[in-house]
């Protein structure tokens, strides 16, 4: 094996649970996450020259997983996965800042899941990117090719509408 | 800072990115302002929930076998039957993995290439790199040329300079054996604050050259032949430092 393959495998090998759980909750499904994955690893590979080894390989990497997404988004276009923001203003600036109509506390482990799957694409990736890999505002900005303004203002916007969909289901559970 | 102020930098300060005189005046409204307090409050408690490990999808086991297959040896992934994803018939999906297997042909064989011109070089950059992330990045830990300079004696078959710059400012921190362009080699390491730097000799029987600088991958990399000795120092220190470290090996 060529020792570049072999440095590509040491460091991106090991962000592969990262790379699977952002295509997992980007397509919504384990067999179109796999396939997301496997091609991000390919087309990686193609591309290793132009890594540089102090970066982030896990930024990097997530990038090419994001990209990969995208363009497998295009192939297999689907009524389930296709959000548009427009579309969703009542949660975009409806959140109260009163304590009570937030509710988090009874949200369950289960109603973060499906709130969170509820997510249009573009509010659940950038608060994946933050929440599960903990990434600054400007990595993110970097993995999803988006001024750092746009990030802010996006994942504000995801927290708000997060918060609208978990206190509609306690609402729910509550009448 | 009022409520409004607060609420619009709300995502700022629990995602850390507030200077830190915003950070103050913040943490000041959170104290004294009870709703605004709350509020924040369960926004850590969200956040919390969402940090929680049982949200995160795990890969299959077998996956990571698969990827290793699939770059090392150019072999397909196995694809879904086409059953599945009416939107893939067969024949397209034979087109695909067909382009598939020639691009990862084609980028091993272009990644073969590369690593055979520029081969020397780019071992010792590898080499570098893996101790530091193999967490191997020395044999005999010493800052005593006279410990580290001894231990070198019956591994390899050529006794290597070994200079004391601590006064310099760059602090021995011990050597190691490595493999490298088909020899064995002494590496000693040296520090440059908290960076590290690689220094690796071996005999080379080739004219004397002066130090050239070159970067790959990001590291600076300092290549010069003396006394039938090939050196190579790499760094991720700057060029300037690493020319400095040269100057001070070669007096």
């Amino acid at each position: 094996m060529p020792p570049t393959v072999d440095l590509f495998e040491k460091m991106l090998l090991p962000h592969l649970g990262a790379a699977y759980n952002l295509a997992r909750w980007l397509t919504h499904n384990a067999h179109d996450a796999e396939d997301v994955v496997q091609e991000s690893y390919l087309k990686a590979l193609r591309s290793f020259h132009t890594f540089r080894v102090e970066a982030d390989g896990r930024a990097w990497l997530l990038k090419v997983v994001r990209n990969t997404f995208y363009t497998w988004l295009q192939r297999n276009r689907d009524h389930r996965l296709s959000t548009n923001l427009a579309d969703e203003p009542q949660y975009a600036d409806g959140a109260s800042l009163d304590p009570e109509a937030v509710l988090i506390k009874a949200a369950s482990l289960e109603s973060v899941h499906k709130a969170l799957k509820d997510l249009p694409l573009e509010y659940r990736e950038v608060l994946v990117l933050r929440e599960f890999e903990g990434f600054s505002y400007k990595q993110i900005a970097e993995i999803s090719d988006l001024p750092i303004g746009t990030v802010m203002s996006r994942i504000s916007r995801a927290r708000r509408d997060l918060r609208a969909r978990l206190s509609d289901a306690a609402q729910k559970v509550g009448q | 800072m009022n409520c409004e102020e607060f609420n619009g930098l709300h995502d700022l300060y629990i995602d850390e990115e507030l200077d830190a005189a915003r950070m103050l005046e913040f943490q000041r409204h959170r104290e004294c302002c009870p709703n605004c307090q709350a509020f924040s409050v369960s926004d850590e408690e969200l956040r919390q929930l969402l940090r929680s490990p049982s949200l995160r999808f795990e890969h299959p086991r077998d996956l990571e076998e698969r990827i290793h297959a699939a770059i090392g040896h150019s072999q397909l992934p196995q694809k879904p039957e086409p059953v599945r994803k009416p939107f893939f018939r067969p024949r397209m999906m034979a087109a695909f993995a067909g382009a598939l297997l020639i691009l990862s042909l084609l980028s091993m064989l272009m990644l073969r290439q590369v690593s055979r011109s520029r081969s020397v070089q780019q071992e010792v950059v590898s080499s570098h790199i893996r101790s530091l992330m193999a967490d191997h990045l020395t044999d005999v830990v010493s800052s005593d040329r006279h410990t580290v300079k001894p231990w070198f004696s019956g591994k390899i078959d050529f006794a290597p300079a070994v200079k004391d710059l601590q006064a310099e400012g760059f602090p021995l921190k011990g050597g190691r054996l490595d493999y490298l362009d088909g020899h064995a080699v002494a590496a000693l390491v040296y520090l440059r604050h908290q960076h590290k730097i690689n220094l690796f000799s071996w005999p080379s029987p080739v004219a004397d050259s002066p130090p050239k600088l070159s970067n790959e991958r990001g590291y600076n990399v300092i290549h010069w032949a003396q006394a039938s000795m090939s050196y190579w120092a790499v760094s991720d220190v700057s060029a300037q430092e690493l020319w400095e470290f040269v100057g001070d090996q070669q007096r």
